[in-house]
């Protein structure tokens, strides 16, 4: 879930009034938002790096908000004021508009060497828009927002945004050798090669994680403009020289990436939070973006999409009955505007650019269930009448355990996931001789494999419990896992029962009276008769050692 | 290897009795021989005797006496005993042996023949060293450094007297105070005296006073019931602020009791298990049946377990996995989908499932071939693993608990109600909805309830009903709807037996003697011990 730290009271200001810390947490609860955090800039550093470095820092209360993750038209502040503001009706949601220039449109020209590497990107103009410092900071943050999150970390969309006034168009997306690319990025004071900057960066915090969507690739994406100025190499940096500023007052955005739907998504994200600030609110000015077919599109995109969902489902999934024209207003509260059609129960709802998330009908049901107020729904009980069944794997584990306790055994609760060593070189088994299955990604060795045997795991819980008086008589039922390939995954669990008794005489028929114990309670005799058990000795070497009695046992239907 | 303390019964930690055993100190003899003879010498005392004053004329060790007499006084008012603590001054080993055979510097003194002795003949006496430098600075002996045949000790006096040995004399007797504060303090300080307190007891006469007492039982035997001899015996009391012996026994572990309560709550509730016992799953039934885009971050290496052997499913539902496939990529069934290129090799790696909901997902799947459609009320819990950074609440595998229910027009206040039931069950009746965000539930709601002790309102689980892009495509009939809920197991055991670091209840890093001392688990039944009838 996504936190997006804002200013207190710039957050109020923007709301036209002020909260308690109280109140404000409670409006989040209602919006679906959580008030995670108060704090302020100083409070963080002297938590990080402690109170001499936070000296002198910012103490302006900051809050930071969690913000669910699908709703990426609430990552910054101009998002999460226009929200809350048309949800308690102070405002209406804005009608975004994309309008043509008055003179030529930007055009942004891919060519065929980015199918390879970056087949996708779209572009538009914020025009005469007006920074301020916390303006300025909110919308550098945003792009870092939607970086991380819809973006995956730049590797499906990369967000540049540069001085138009600084530039020319028409610009080129292409891809090159790495040697072939050299320019001042952003930050640095002279030309370097990308090559050069790919090794300067791999010591750099923040670049250092983007340096893997292209390293290891032929050519490398680059935007230039009609000059060849370097507008950026996405997904890793842009040029220092079209570089914006407090002052900038037009800016070209573009998004490269491999994921089309979401490079919209994110443009449209940009242009409808920043517009406010532009001369003409809400307005954004149009950039063609030729592909390498051929074929041209003009963006942003900022489409409005109409829905028609009947009033009786909204209510039917809610729970509530609300008229149509209720239903109407509170989905209009959620920046969904609304209005009752047809027979009276149609209610048509436009879904505006911000609002991606909105794939279906049952999304539009949620937000009349929010605006609502889930906690206004009235509870019932479904009359769904069901007999209840237990799985019978774990009814048998349920009486077995508990006759386990009975026979004075203590249960312990070990890991599934363990080290290879665990369960091969310690027993003194072969690794290949187990069937194990292998974790690809493990961040340590005690992740490696899922466990073959619950031996490991009580032989670890008796060392880490030394300093308990003598004996220990421990048990463990669960599963384990082992590779089949009759199974769909190629794996399946089994569930074994293992005991262990510990003390400083070997105690063999004390394991071994409890799993006559044990065979008497599953009612299998004991003989070489059909049906009957007999115990043999074991065929792998246990190590001898004459203080550890053990048997592992499966349980087997 | 282990250093293990051997102890009695599986660590039950606690010893005690109901009646003060034979073997506490003293009482061997308390009724024997020296009981008597006290209780006959305080016939004939006048007022009372002193215990160690006794000890001494018998020759027995006073902790013999002071063993009757608190035999005695546990039999109630026959004697009466005042604990007095006297200071005395004993001679130390060291201290007895100069009394006997006089202080090292004396002994050196008479070592040294009046023609002399060789230094290091003299040093390597038994008191050498020690009095050597002693009687030097008595001047009772000289060194010549100039012989022939290296230093030479001689005689500087004819005859000493040997203070030190006087004195020590003096206190063997009994007249300690006869020396000055600074002879006994310098004696002290050569560690041949120390004071001593002595506890001893004053005894007198009690209010019951006899010389014939006889011996209390300290249990009930057949014979005694058989003869009827314990018309007449006397019994000691039992000893109630003693604990008990704490019987040899097995335990389960916290955790699982709390799970037992859960499924106890399901059960009881109409619900059904699902199979959960196969951790490993391919992506399909963990993420793409759920309507979880492949590009979702829950997807990452970061987040799961991904399997090296088996690495890919071998079999999947193929005619699902297209309708599947299609509502992700192109949208369907009222969907605008993902609008993204959804690949079957991303569907077919293996994982550690990260929720048992993909468990869920095959049971509806199952559920909705089955025609016509039931409905259902499931449940389970059940391991789950997330590749997650670990710390004191977070490990890499926990315990999933999943309600789920299909029916006909089931609704957001079905939902809530039926949390609502499932979490009073839990003892928990304050209850709050927050709207969330979960991949594949549409609406979703987090649960909040209001924490006694943190005095706000905390998470304790989530909910919605499943997404129709996830139920269609599995064929579910259009007008059901699927509510389900989840929560972890860890969580509210930690909370019940006030457990801070989750490795000391889950993996073998648990406390055992936790295990052995946790109480029931009642998870409806308020905190403390369990009301109990006041006697009449």
């Amino acid at each position: 879930m996504p936190t997006v730290s804002v200013k207190r009271d710039l957050l109020f200001k923007a709301l036209g009034r002020t909260y308690t810390d109280e109140e404000f947490d409670e409006l989040c609860f209602e919006f679906g938002l959580e008030l995670d955090e108060i704090t302020s800039e100083k409070e963080i550093i002297s938590k990080e790096q402690g109170d001499k470095k936070a000296e002198g820092a910012s103490d302006v209360v900051l809050y930071k908000i969690d913000v669910p993750a699908n709703r990426y038209d609430l990552l910054c502040l101009e998002g999460l004021v226009r929200g809350l503001q048309v949800f308690k009706e102070r405002i209406k949601a804005p009608l975004y508009k994309r309008v043509m220039p008055n003179g030529e449109i930007q055009k942004l020209i891919i060519t065929e060497e980015t199918a390879k590497i970056r087949p996708y990107a779209v572009a538009a103009v914020l025009r005469n828009i007006k920074f301020t410092k916390d303006r300025y900071d909110s919308f550098i943050e945003l792009q870092e927002k939607l970086h991380q999150n819809i973006c995956r970390k730049r590797a499906l969309v990369a967000i540049g945004a540069h001085d138009l006034d600084s530039l020319s168009g028409p610009f080129t997306f292409t891809a090159k050798r790495p040697s072939d690319i050299k320019f001042k990025p952003l930050s640095k004071t002279k030309e370097y090669t990308a090559c050069e900057l790919m090794n300067i960066y791999k010591t750099d915090n923040h670049l250092k994680h983007y340096l893997h969507i292209i390293e290891n690739k032929p050519l490398y994406p680059v935007i230039y403009d009609s000059n060849g100025v370097v507008l950026s190499m996405p997904p890793i940096i842009n040029g220092n020289h079209s570089k914006i500023t407090l002052n900038t007052r037009n800016v070209f955005i573009e998004c490269t990436g491999t994921d089309f739907t979401k490079a919209k998504i994110v443009l449209d994200i940009i242009v409808t939070m920043f517009s406010e600030y532009c001369e003409n609110q809400f307005t954004v000015e149009a950039a063609e973006v030729v592909f390498p077919n051929g074929k041209s599109y003009t963006f942003p995109e900022l489409a409005y999409r109409k829905e028609m969902v009947r009033a009786d489902l909204i209510n039917k999934k809610v729970g509530i009955r609300e008229t149509p024209e209720n239903l109407a207003k509170l989905l209009t509260r959620m920046c969904l505007k609304s209005e009752v059609i047809g027979d009276g129960n149609q209610i048509e709802i436009e879904i505006p650019p911000t609002r991606a998330d909105i794939i279906h009908a049952c999304d539009i049901v949620e937000d009349a269930a929010i605006a609502y107020g889930y906690n206004n729904i009235q509870m019932t009980l479904p009359k769904t009448y069901t007999i209840a069944n237990q799985f019978p794997l774990n009814k048998l584990t349920e009486l077995l355990r508990h006759d386990m306790a009975a026979a004075g055994f203590t249960e312990a609760l070990t890991f599934a996931l363990c080290s290879q060593e665990d369960i091969a070189d310690k027993l003194g088994v072969d690794i290949s001789a187990t069937k194990a299955v292998h974790i690809s990604n493990p961040k340590t060795a005690e992740f490696q494999v899922a466990r073959t045997t619950l031996l490991p795991g009580l032989l670890k819980t008796i060392a880490a419990n030394r300093k308990m008086p003598l004996p220990l008589k421990l048990f463990e039922i669960s599963d384990i896992v082992v590779k089949d390939s009759s199974r769909d995954v190629g794996a399946r669990n089994y569930r074994h029962l293992c005991a262990v008794y510990y003390n400083k005489n070997p105690g063999f028929e004390i394991i071994h009276g409890l799993l006559d114990r044990i065979m008497q309670l599953l009612d299998v005799p004991p003989g070489e008769k059909k049906g009957g058990y007999v115990i043999k000795a074991s065929e792998v070497e246990t190590g001898g050692h004459p203080a550890a009695a053990c048997g592992a046992l499966p349980l087997l239907f | 290897m282990a250093a293990h303390a051997p102890g009695a019964g599986s660590g039950s930690g606690c010893s005690g009795a109901g009646r003060d055993t034979p073997s506490a100190p003293g009482a061997a003899m308390a009724d024997g021989p020296v009981a008597d003879v006290l209780l006959r010498r305080l016939e004939a005392a006048d007022g009372g005797l002193d215990s160690a004053e006794l000890a001494a004329e018998l020759g027995v060790e006073h902790q013999a006496v002071v063993g009757a007499v608190k035999s005695l006084q546990a039999l109630g008012e026959i004697i009466e005993a005042e604990l007095r603590s006297t200071k005395r001054w004993e001679l130390t080993a060291e201290g007895e042996e100069i009394a006997r055979e006089g202080s090292h510097e004396a002994r050196v003194f008479r070592s040294v023949p009046p023609e002399g002795l060789a230094q290091s003949e003299l040093m390597r006496l038994p008191s050498g060293k020690v009095g050597f430098s002693k009687a030097m600075s008595n001047k009772w002996i000289r060194v010549d450094k100039s012989a022939a045949d290296g230093p030479r000790v001689f005689r500087v006096v004819d005859s000493m007297e040997d203070d030190v040995q006087r004195r020590l004399q003096l206190v063997r007797g009994g007249q300690a105070e006869k020396l000055a504060e600074k002879e006994r303090s310098e004696l002290r300080k050569r560690k041949l005296l120390t004071e001593v307190t002595l506890k001893t007891y004053w005894v007198s006469k009690g209010s019951a006073f006899s010389t014939s007492v006889s011996k209390q039982e300290a249990e009930l035997s057949p014979e005694m019931i058989s003869s009827g001899s314990w018309r007449d015996r006397p019994f000691k009391p039992y000893n109630f602020s003693a604990r008990g012996v704490l019987p040899d026994s097995g335990h389960l572990h916290p955790l699982l009791k709390v799970r037992t309560q859960f499924r106890q709550i399901f059960l009881e509730m109409g619900f059904t298990e699902m199979p959960t016992d196969n951790f490993i799953e391919s992506s399909f039934w963990n993420f793409d049946a759920l309507f979880q885009p492949q590009q979702h971050p829950a997807r990452d290496q970061h987040d799961t377990f991904f399997l090296q052997d088996p690495a890919e499913a071998l079999q999947l539902p193929m005619d699902y996995v297209h309708r599947v496939k299609r509502t992700h990529s192109q949208g369907g069934y009222g969907s605008q989908g993902y609008k993204y290129t959804w690949k079957l090799d991303e569907a077919r790696k293996n994982l550690l499932r990260t929720h048992t909901t993909a468990a869920s997902a095959r049971a509806l799947y199952r559920l909705a071939r089955k025609k016509p459609f039931t409905p259902i009320k499931y449940f389970s819990i059940d391991r789950v693993f997330r590749n997650e950074t670990l710390d004191a609440t977070h490990l890499a595998e926990f315990h999933q608990i999943e309600g789920v229910v299909a029916d006909h027009g089931l609704t957001l206040g079905h939902l809530m109600g039926v949390l609502r039931e499932f979490f009073t069950k839990l003892g928990i009746t304050q209850l709050r909805f927050k709207p969330a965000y979960n991949p594949y539930t549409e609406p979703s709601m987090e649960v909040f309830s209001y924490h006694q002790g943190l005095k706000k309102w905390v998470e304790v689980g989530n909910s919605g009903l499943f997404r129709p892009e996830m139920l269609l495509p599995m064929g579910l009939p259009e007008n059901v709807s699927v509510i389900a809920w989840g929560l972890s197991l860890e969580r509210p055991t930690m909370i019940k037996y006030g457990i801070n670091n989750i490795r000391e209840l889950v993996g073998h890093k648990v406390n055992l003697q936790m295990v052995y001392d946790s109480p029931l688990c009642r998870l409806d039944a308020e905190p403390g011990p369990p009301q109990t009838q006041e006697a009449a």
